[in-house]
Order: C-alpha cells, then sequence, then structure tokens
C-alpha cells in the first residue's frame, strides 16, 4: 500500500495541489470568491451545460449502439470474432489526433454520408457525439459482454420452460444480472466523454467547448490560473462523484454470480432474427470503426505505393521536422511504453493486492482516487510537475522519467480495474494452506497467488502497455530532448504543409495502430477466464 | 501484510533496476539523461524552446567547434504553453535560453522578467524595425514569418479568377464561401490573421470587416492542421480530403514547403500568397533569468543571430532570417512571397487588447 500511495501523493496529489493552489491563492491568502466570479460567467455556464449534456447524450447513443454489439460478442461464435474484438478496441488507445483526421473523412465533406445523402456533420454536435461512439464503444462490448458471456443461459431457459415470454425472461434473468455492468460501462463512458478534449477541439470546431478544453486555453494558451483552478476542481467534484457511484455499481456487480465459461455460452446465431442482429451489429461496427480506420491506411498509401513508409526511414526527407528519422519514433515510444507499463504494473499491482487484502471506507476512497487520473486534464498535470519537480532529490523536470511516469498514471486505473477482480477470486484458503504447510509469505505468494493471476497481469501489462503508447496529452507537455513519441511525431508532422509531411503522419498513424492492434490481438488469447473491466 | 511488503520491495528494486537499464538504453539518443544537474563551468547549455524548433545537426556542431559547448534541446507543447511553463517556473529556469517567444506573447514575457539583458554580438546586422526590445536588450530577435492568406492555384486558374491581394478582396463576393481561418483563440495564425485585420482597418473598424467576412461566408475551425490538411484546397491532405476551400489562412513559407516537401518536386508552387493579407511574426530568444550557465547562453545568443544559423532556419523552421547578411536559399526566393508590408501591432498594445479582441471576434464570428 505503501508504494502506491507514495506513488500517486508525489506524482499526482501533489503536484495538482500546487497548481490549483498557485491559481486560488493570492498573497498567500485563499481566494474561494474566485468560485463565485467565474461560475458566474455566462461563457463559462455555457461550457459546463455543453459539457454535461453532450457527456450525457454520448453516454446514451453508445449504450443504444453498442449494447447490441456486447450482446453479439458474448452469445454468438462467429469467425473473426477475436480479431473483430481487437479491433473495436483500438480507437479507444489511439490519439485523438490521429483519429479526427480519419472522422472527419466519414462524416465531412466528400465523406461516406456526403457521398450517398449529401450529409455533412462536422462542426456539428454530431460529429462529436458518433467519434465519442466510436471510441467507446469498447469499453460496452468488454465491461457488459465480458459479463454477458459468462451468465449462464440456462437460467433464462429455465425461465422460458416455466411460461415467461422471452421478454420476460430477459427482463426478470438476465436483465438484474447485467445492470451493474451497464451500469459501470455507462458510468466509464460518461467519464471518458464528459473529459473529452481532442475530439470536441477537432471535430467540434471552435464553437463547442468543454470544460478539458476550458481548462487547457485558460491554463496553456492564456496562463489564467484562477479560472484554471476553479475549472479544474469543478471537474475534479464531477469526476468524483461519478467515480464514487462507479465504485459502488462495480462492488455490487462483484456479488456472488454464479458464472460460467463463456466458451460454453456462445454458440453459432440460428434462425433470421439473430442472424439479423449479428448482420446488424458487424455493420455498425464496420461504419462507425472500421472504416475511419480504413481511411488512415487508404491516406498513408498514396504517391507511389509505400513512398511514404518509406520516407519515415530517411531522416534527410525530414531535414525541416526531425533530426532523426521519424521511424525512430516508434523506439522511442516502444522504449517510454515499456518503462510506463513496468511502472504502472508495480504500483497498480500493489495497489490492487492491497486492496483485495483490506476493506473500509479509506480503502475504498483509495481505489477511486486510483481512477481519477482519468479525469484530471493532461495539462494540470504536466504544469503541476513543472512547479512542483523542480528541487533536489525530485528535480525531474528535464528528466526522461517524466514522460513514462505521466503515461503510468494513465495505465495505472486500468491495471487495478483488471487485476483487482481476480485478486479477489483468489481463494484465501489456498494461501493459508500454504502457510499451514510452512511456506513464507513470500513463497505462497509466489506458488499460490501468482500461478493464478499471472494471466491477468499479462492482460493488464498489455492494456496499460497500449494506453502508454497512445498517451498524447501529457507527453506533448513535458519537456523532452529531441525523441518524440508516435503520437508526438503525427502531430508535428501534421502541423507543417507539404505532401510528404502528411503522407508521413499517416503512414505513422497506420504503424501506430497495427502496433495497438497486435498488442490487443495477444491480448485476445490470453484473456482470463474472469477478466476484469476492461 | 508482511508479504505485501517484501512484495513491494522486491518489485520496487526490480522496477528500479529496470528504469535504470532503459535510462542506459535511452541516454545515447543524443542529449537524455537527467539534466539540469550542470554547474556553472558546464560545457553544456540548455535551449529550451517549442514544438517547432529545429536546427540541422552540423549547425549544432558548429557552434560546439566554435565555443566549445554542446547545444541541449528540450521542447515542450506550443509556443504560448512553452512559454506559459517558463513564466511557471521563473527564477529557476530548465534551461539558459529560451527561443520562441514572438510579438504576439513579448509583454506576457518582459512582464513577467523572464529575461537577463543580454546585447548579442552581430546585432548591427539586424534591422532595427523588429528590434522590439532595442533599449534593454533583454530579447534578441532571431526570425520573422509572415502568416498570410495561400491560394489555391489551380482553382483559380481553373475559374479564370483573380486570387484575393488584400484583406479588403476576401469580404468581395467574389470570393464568397471560398476562405478557412483559425480560431483566433487558440490557433497562433488565427490570431495573427485577426491582429492583421486590426492593424489595417483599426480598432474601431475590424469588427464590421469581420461582420463582412462573416456575411461572406468566412469558415473558423479550431487548429492550423484542421483548417490546411482538412479544408484548403491547394494542400496535398486538402487534395485527399476532397476539400473545397481555396483560401486559407496559413504562413508565407507554406508555399516552398509544399514544393519541398513533394515526390517528385514540381516546377512550380501549387499555391501562392495573397501578399496583402499579411501579419509579421517576430521571433525572440533571450538569456532565462536564473540560468546556471550564463556564459554558455550568451554565447548562444550571439551565436542565433550568427550567419551559419540564420542561414539554417529557413529550411528547419520555415521562416526568414533577421541578420541582413544572410543569404536566404533558392527554394524560397523562387517559390516563396514578399509580404506586401506586413501589418503589425505594438506589442503593449497586443498585450493590453489581446483579451478583448479575442472575445469580440469570438462572440461576433463563432458563436
Amino acid at each position: 500500500m505503501a508504494v502506491p500511495v507514495a506513488f500517486f501523493a508525489v506524482f499526482f496529489a501533489y503536484p495538482v495541489a500546487a497548481i490549483v493552489g498557485r491559481g486560488l491563492k493570492a498573497d498567500g491568502v485563499w481566494q474561494f470568491g474566485r468560485f463565485g466570479e467565474v461560475l458566474a460567467r455566462p461563457e463559462i455556464r455555457d461550457v459546463l451545460w455543453f459539457t454535461l449534456w453532450q457527456a450525457l447524450a454520448s453516454t446514451a447513443l453508445t449504450l443504444l449502439i453498442a449494447l447490441p454489439g456486447a450482446y453479439v460478442f458474448a452469445r454468438f461464435d462467429f469467425p473473426g470474432k477475436q480479431v473483430l474484438r481487437a479491433v473495436v478496441t483500438v480507437p479507444f488507445v489511439l490519439p485523438t489526433v490521429v483519429v479526427g483526421t480519419a472522422f472527419l473523412a466519414l462524416l465531412g465533406r466528400g465523406g461516406l454520408l456526403d457521398d450517398l445523402w449529401g450529409v455533412r456533420l462536422d462542426t456539428t454536435v454530431w460529429a462529436i457525439l458518433l467519434a465519442h461512439v466510436f471510441f467507446n464503444y469498447a469499453v460496452v462490448v468488454r465491461t457488459v459482454g465480458g459479463l454477458w458471456a459468462q451468465l449462464d443461459p440456462r437460467q433464462e431457459e429455465a425461465a422460458r420452460v416455466l411460461g415467461a415470454s422471452r421478454f420476460t425472461a430477459w427482463r426478470r434473468v438476465t436483465l438484474p444480472a447485467l445492470a451493474p455492468a451497464v451500469a459501470a460501462a455507462a458510468l466509464m463512458v460518461f467519464l471518458f466523454t464528459f473529459t473529452s478534449f481532442g475530439v470536441v477541439q477537432i471535430l467540434g470546431g471552435p464553437g463547442f467547448s468543454t470544460l478539458e478544453v476550458e481548462i487547457y486555453r485558460q491554463t496553456a494558451q492564456l496562463l489564467a490560473l484562477p479560472t484554471a483552478a476553479v475549472l479544474t476542481l469543478v471537474q475534479f467534484a464531477a469526476v468524483g462523484a461519478i467515480l464514487t457511484v462507479h465504485a459502488w455499481t462495480v462492488r455490487r456487480r462483484e456479488r456472488a454470480l454464479k458464472l460460467v465459461d463463456p466458451a460454453q455460452t456462445a454458440r453459432r446465431p440460428s434462425g433470421a432474427g439473430q442472424w439479423a442482429l449479428l448482420g446488424g451489429v458487424l455493420v455498425s461496427v464496420l461504419l462507425l470503426i472500421l472504416l475511419p480506420l480504413a481511411v488512415l491506411v487508404e491516406r498513408s498509401l498514396g504517391g507511389s505505393g509505400l513512398a511514404y513508409y518509406r520516407a519515415l526511414t530517411s531522416a534527410d526527407a525530414n531535414s525541416g521536422t526531425f533530426l532523426v528519422a521519424p521511424i525512430e519514433a516508434i523506439g522511442n515510444s516502444l522504449r517510454y511504453a515499456l518503462v510506463a507499463t513496468l511502472i504502472a504494473l508495480v504500483v497498480g499491482g500493489l495497489a490492487a493486492a492491497a486492496l483485495t487484502r483490506r476493506a473500509g471506507r479509506l480503502v475504498r476512497g483509495f481505489d477511486a482516487l486510483l481512477m481519477l487520473p482519468l479525469g484530471v486534464s493532461a495539462v494540470t498535470v504536466g504544469f503541476g510537475f513543472l512547479i512542483t519537480l523542480d528541487k533536489p532529490p525530485l528535480d525531474l523536470r528535464t528528466s526522461w522519467i517524466l514522460v513514462p511516469l505521466a503515461q503510468a498514471l494513465v495505465g495505472v486505473p486500468f491495471v487495478v480495474r483488471t487485476m483487482l477482480p481476480v485478486l479477489r477470486a483468489v481463494d484465501a484458503r489456498l494461501r493459508e494452506a500454504a502457510a499451514v504447510l510452512g511456506a513464507s509469505p513470500l513463497r505462497a505468494w509466489r506458488e499460490v497467488d501468482f500461478p493464478l493471476v499471472r494471466r491477468a497481469l499479462l492482460v493488464a501489462a498489455g492494456f496499460a502497455f497500449a494506453v502508454s503508447l497512445g498517451e498524447f496529452g501529457a507527453t506533448v507537455f513535458i519537456a523532452r530532448p529531441d525523441n518524440p513519441t508516435l503520437p508526438v511525431a503525427v502531430a508535428r508532422l501534421l502541423g507543417r504543409s507539404g505532401e510528404l509531411n502528411y503522407g508521413q503522419a499517416m503512414a505513422l498513424s497506420t504503424i501506430l495502430m497495427l502496433v495497438c492492434a497486435v498488442s490487443l490481438l495477444l491480448l485476445e488469447r490470453i484473456r482470463t477466464d474472469r477478466s476484469g473491466e476492461f | 501484510m508482511s508479504t505485501t511488503q517484501k512484495a513491494a520491495v522486491a518489485a520496487v528494486a526490480a522496477a528500479l533496476g529496470l528504469t535504470a537499464l532503459a535510462g542506459c538504453g535511452s541516454s545515447d539518443d543524443s542529449a537524455s539523461g537527467s539534466g539540469s544537474t550542470e554547474g556553472s563551468g558546464s560545457k553544456t547549455v540548455t535551449l529550451v524552446s517549442h514544438d517547432s524548433f529545429n536546427a540541422s545537426k552540423d549547425v549544432l556542431k558548429e557552434f560546439t567547434r566554435e565555443t566549445g559547448y554542446t547545444v541541449k534541446v528540450l521542447k515542450s507543447g506550443d509556443a504560448g504553453a512553452a512559454l506559459n511553463q517558463e513564466i511557471l517556473t521563473k527564477g529557476s529556469p530548465r534551461g539558459d535560453v529560451f527561443f520562441g517567444v514572438d510579438n504576439t506573447l513579448l509583454s506576457r514575457a518582459l512582464d513577467n522578467g523572464l529575461f537577463t539583458p543580454y546585447e548579442a554580438k552581430g546585432l548591427d546586422r539586424v534591422p532595427a524595425d523588429v528590434q522590439l526590445d532595442a533599449d534593454k536588450h533583454r530579447v534578441t530577435p532571431v526570425d520573422t514569418g509572415d502568416i498570410c492568406v495561400n491560394y489555391d492555384k489551380k482553382y483559380f486558374a481553373d475559374r479564370k479568377l483573380a486570387p484575393p491581394k488584400t484583406f479588403a478582396d476576401l469580404a468581395k463576393p467574389a470570393y464568397k464561401n471560398l476562405l478557412v481561418t483559425e480560431n483566433a483563440a487558440t490557433s497562433s495564425p488565427g490570431l495573427g490573421f485577426l491582429l492583421g485585420t486590426v492593424a489595417t482597418f483599426g480598432e474601431d473598424g475590424y469588427q464590421d470587416y469581420w461582420k463582412k467576412l462573416k456575411d461572406n461566408g468566412v469558415k473558423v475551425v479550431d487548429g492550423w492542421e484542421q483548417a490546411y490538411n482538412e479544408e484548403f484546397s491547394g494542400s496535398a491532405g486538402g487534395k485527399k480530403a476532397k476539400a473545397d476551400r481555396p483560401l486559407v489562412v496559413s504562413y508565407a513559407s507554406s508555399p516552398p514547403v509544399e514544393v519541398l516537401y513533394a515526390d517528385p518536386q514540381p516546377k512550380t508552387a501549387p499555391t501562392g500568397v495573397a501578399t496583402g493579407t499579411c501579419f509579421r511574426q517576430i521571433e525572440f530568444a533571450g538569456l532565462l533569468d536564473g540560468a546556471k550557465n550564463e556564459a554558455g547562453g550568451k554565447a548562444l545568443l550571439d551565436f542565433l543571430i550568427g550567419k551559419e544559423f540564420q542561414e539554417d532556419m529557413p529550411l528547419t523552421m520555415f521562416v526568414s532570417p533577421v541578420a541582413k547578411d544572410a543569404k536566404v536559399p533558392e527554394l524560397f526566393t523562387k517559390f516563396g512571397a514578399t509580404a506586401d508590408k506586413p501589418a503589425t501591432v505594438a506589442p503593449d498594445a497586443i498585450a493590453k487588447n489581446r483579451e478583448q479582441w479575442v472575445q469580440s471576434w469570438s462572440s461576433l464570428v463563432v458563436k
């Protein structure tokens, strides 16, 4: 427990508190009156209102589109299911700079909708909502689908035999078992869309602004720290509330349910209705997820075939943009992501272990605290690092380690959420038996716990790795020597005119997408029986 | 509990070991390492800048050969974010020299007392009109760049329509629904263009002008990337995206860059510059207050306006040198354009009114 607490105190709580404090204090006196001033401004109220309603609408739309998907992935067996489940998760870990471009190709001018019906949705709120579905589809499919696959279908069948209609059986048997998972997924989607940044900026255009966008603008552009501090605290309160409700639904979900091996519940679809459902879900996945990804690939080709990919390997072709060949960004990214994964595993693993062994309100509070970095603006953390980690022994401001540290902050929640259910499922009596037989605690851990959680550990590692790989926000604010990560390199290439620069940005994005897809596909192969939330 | 503790110790030890290993792995990439440990007699001088900073390796090596100092470059975010980070760490800076504060941000930097005065050697080769802090020399001008409307040559040739030349042209019916610009609140070319209109039409006239532009169908997107790559029909990205706006707010250097980064390189640039729509950006560098290596920082400032670095800049950062004796590469003389009396606004006027201008612009054009 000491390690994760220390990690969060030093690399999250302290920097964030410091930057907020700087905004709220004047001459050493707290200025809480600033809350009233800032929150009374009409443009801030607009931002708050828009943030709230778009998050609600996005969540509803995501559930509407993704719940049938969750059912299909849980109950049906069809060729290519594993690959497809990995693919739908790719958007979740892709940086928005990349995805925004691809999504415009779908909704913008000359996009598919425009070609078919002359409908253009870019710079409308629909673009934002649909992109949020694109990003969060996997959250619902994995959280809800994961549980659905393990519900014993015989319970529902029994209800049918006893005379219940199909709908009544579903409503009275399956729905109650599923509800906490749906609620947990909905809350996660709400959290991610409430704090949405890139999507809103790129697809919404200047007419739309969420709290997160406004915090970024106030901090990075205007250096209006008081306003930023107030907004950060408002976002904190909202995220804290979401996480508290989320933790509550998760606990309810962990209540004993008789679960079965997902392999036994999936079967080939039969009958026109089921085939139509499968077809409908596949079409929606194709349109909403595969098509934007395909656009990226398409734009990375062109000129003379693989010309853009070849240009990536040459520093000469990029003398104006990079000192080194962009291809080296892949090496940088992998190295950073590896270190970040290690940190996330150590911190997240220990936190999960501590949370398993202890109960009580304090521990539950810590559980929610670990999720907070997901809801705090990257710019707040990045600027916080800057003003706190500036004295020995922690003068890390110019150190490369800050990048993986910031990435690990985002990775830890995923590790905890993946490990916790599995660790909780380990029977304490096994451990006690080992102790009775004379095993030291370390040995008992090694020989009892470790083999049981090894697969969960791998899944957690893979997720932390993929998330670190795509992390953009904090990385870009951290001063670093000239070794850009993949998302940073993509952003820099997109910031230059010229065909080769644009083509290389698309080619690098495609590579990033492939690396993410491969690591997720490997995860699919080692998915645990009782997999966690993701 | 003791299990957890032991496991924790083991895991932390392992993590530290691996971190150290990874550190070794990456320390051979030019100049990473844990930095900022340099003392005053150090042979390393640290340059802090924004993401767009670039210099050729050979040029930086030349600096080391001449002075004995090695340059370590730290980049963090765009120009605004990088400067704000410097302000937050004032007095205990991460480096010795900051490069990349432009005339729209200059007052913020100077008011915060970010820089130690130093008159760089060779400043006499730099025209007086770009030396905006000439009495105190807290900052040294290094380059200029013009933010101008670019046009898609093919679009106007196909329609036998003359491309616009001035701000006033842009509001004419012939160019209805053709222009895309950036959000002045978040994008530096967007702000530059707005300031250009303020300079041209005055504080009383710019709002009327924007009303006309709005009626003439100007489109505003958030950043340069979207405007140039997604909306502008003359760029490579825009062609793929089937973009339909032949006018975009970009840089005077964009056309030569389009040529440089095309494969094969065309004989003429696909885009042109409306030379009467330009706002001049001047970028400065300064010696940071509290710099650990002051001597090295001064040498670096001298070098930044030296002939070698000045001649390197056009092709690495696509900006124009300020030194009169620096030759501009042929690519720029051949494909580039010279701004026709670029607009400027005094930095203190920008500092004073910027928020208000941007705000009234936003409510006029965006909402």
